[in-house]
């Protein structure tokens, strides 16, 4: 192994061997990634029997399960949208705005803490703060008067869970946007300043055109982001609110005898929404970073 | 400008209000478990719970196994890309980023589906196999985080040069992945490992599925029976967290530190 032929004799003996370092890691990518989704997937359009079907995928058009893929998409569309303006905002601020320089370690860091700061715990720490006995509940309530749930809110709700998924969603924008706002050069704000552009003016009219392809592509991320989250939903909500991945988690615990197969064809619709997003994404930051060059 | 710093503080003070109000109500909340007065009985009753310990424990050493497996998985791969196969890089990349694209409720789905016991490789027969299956699962979690990270480590370093050079001297391939592969991308894995302990050590959806006793499962079983623990476990997850971060930072200070000073 330690002495290799003269590389124009090594070409034509050892292709294979080329690929002998990395068969570790195509075996677990197989066994581990591949097989298991391409599993649910053929399972989506075959019968019990292994017959070819499409009545797994006409059972998604049912109501009840229409509903949930229906209130998913519109959380995981608001919590996108909202993530990336806000996540914008901040990262504009401490990394191009007059602010104290600090600022920006430290927000980079606490971003890397809170979009790792999802699932259980983060359902928890919003039950605590906006829950009916919840810290900020009370205070609104004792100091101001003003009693929150009086208003109709309630944090087992499509606002509920949109405010908790923001906690992931906005710090995970401006870890990815801040290198491409880094990525605007000086000479370009001060050619636009030069030729009489106003602040609103150079925004509008050269930086956000050239992270305009970010900007879409990390929306598409988000989506996928929330789209999937299934932990932070389960404890904030207890399966009471039916979006696709509580659906989802209820046919594989229980139901799952039952009919597998529509349990298939639920999975496949997952992968293809944020398959969809996710090719987004690629296709828009390959074009992204011809700007941050 | 004026209008540009203004527009700047509201932004920050906006964000900040966002972010730690939450923070601080799960501690203030995590106070309240004595009727009247604060008091850290909370902590006091999750830290005493046999259950708490271990679960948490299983987590940890769930996590632990993860990072040696992943370490073990990655640094070859990485090394024999850059190496022999660099016309690939894009596809290997591409793979190591799909856990992010599939929803991991989807795969372990399929793992359920396709390692039961009447399948050809039944690891959910056992508790054994099905730890190991955890293991794999893990794995894949973190494979974006952890490819990534030792990636752009050997990316500072002349792979073939160094290859060569220990070849001429006699080192066959494990030498060179452990004696000098892997202590030029120690920070790299350092930094993987660390998140991959952050991720794997609250994870539920796995654990849930495959009917695992791990921590996520746990803080979910609390949250659904118990008032104020849960947001005593959250402190403790946040502090997990941010521990982990914190330790990546260090790590890479560190290293910049003694390179500079080598020089």
């Amino acid at each position: 192994m330690t002495d290799l032929p003269p590389p124009s004799a090594r070409r034509r003996v050892s292709l294979p061997l080329n690929w002998f370092g990395v068969a570790p890691f195509l075996l677990f990518a197989l066994l581990f990634l591949f097989l298991p989704t391409m599993h649910i997937v053929l399972g989506a359009f075959r019968t019990p029997a292994g017959d070819f079907t499409l009545a797994n995928i006409r059972g998604l058009f049912t109501p009840s399960i229409m509903n949930a893929f229906w209130i998913s998409i519109r959380i995981s569309l608001v919590t996108a949208l909202l993530g990336c303006v806000a996540g914008f905002l901040i990262a504009a601020a401490v990394t191009r705005g007059p602010l104290p320089k600090p600022l920006r370690g430290f927000a980079l860091t606490f971003s890397g803490v809170a979009s790792n700061f999802a699932g259980v715990p983060l359902a928890f720490a919003f039950i605590a703060t906006l829950g009916r006995l919840g810290f900020l509940t009370v205070i609104l309530r004792d100091w101001f008067g003003f009693n929150l749930y009086g208003t109709g809110f309630n944090l087992i709700s499509f606002l509920g869970l949109t405010l908790t998924y923001l906690y992931f969603q906005i710090p995970l924008m401006i870890l990815i946007i801040t290198p491409a706002l880094d990525g605007l050069k000086r000479e370009w704000r001060e050619a636009a300043e030069t030729l009489g552009a106003t602040g609103a003016q150079y925004w509008r009219m050269v930086a956000l055109p050239v992270l305009w392809p970010s900007f879409l592509g990390t929306f598409a991320l988000l989506f996928a982001n929330s789209f999937g989250a299934v932990a932070t939903a389960m404890a904030l909500t207890g399966s009471q609110l039916s979006i696709v991945p509580i659906i989802l988690f209820a046919q594989i615990r229980g139901d799952v005898l039952q009919d597998p197969h529509l349990g298939y064809a639920i999975a496949f619709g997952m992968i293809v929404l944020t398959g969809l997003a996710n090719l987004v994404y690629i296709v828009l930051r390959t074009r992204a970073e011809r700007w941050v060059k | 400008m004026r209008s540009a710093k203004l527009w700047s503080w509201i932004a920050l003070i906006a964000g900040i209000l966002y972010f730690f109000l939450p923070l601080i109500g799960m501690f203030e909340f995590s106070l309240r478990a004595r009727r009247g007065e604060y008091s850290f009985d909370a902590y006091a009753n999750v830290l005493g719970d046999p259950a708490f310990r271990a679960t948490f424990g299983y987590s940890v050493l769930m996590a632990l196994f993860t990072i040696a497996f992943g370490i073990l998985l990655v640094v070859p791969t990485v090394f024999w890309v850059r190496l022999k196969l660099p016309r690939w890089r894009p596809v290997i990349e591409f793979i190591t980023l799909l856990p992010l694209v599939i929803p991991p409720i989807v795969i372990v789905f399929g793992y359920i589906r396709l390692y039961n016991t009447s399948s050809w490789l039944p690891l959910t027969g056992s508790a054994m196999g099905t730890n190991l299956l955890l293991m794999f699962g893990y794995t894949m979690l973190a494979l974006p985080y952890m490819y990534r990270a030792v990636d752009t480590g050997l990316r500072t370093i002349d792979v073939q040069t160094l290859t060569e050079a220990a070849q001429s001297l006699g080192a066959g391939w494990i030498t060179i992945i452990a004696r000098l592969i892997l202590p030029n991308v120690l920070v790299a894995v350092l930094s993987g490992a660390f998140l991959t302990f952050a991720i794997v050590i609250g994870e539920f959806v796995l654990a849930a599925l495959l009917n695992r006793p791990a921590f996520g499962p746990y803080m979910v079983w609390m949250g659904a029976n118990k008032a104020y623990e849960p947001a005593a476990l959250a402190v403790i997850a946040f502090v997990v967290t941010w521990a982990c971060m914190a330790l990546i930072q260090l790590v890479t200070r560190l290293s910049k530190h003694t390179r500079a000073q080598q020089r």
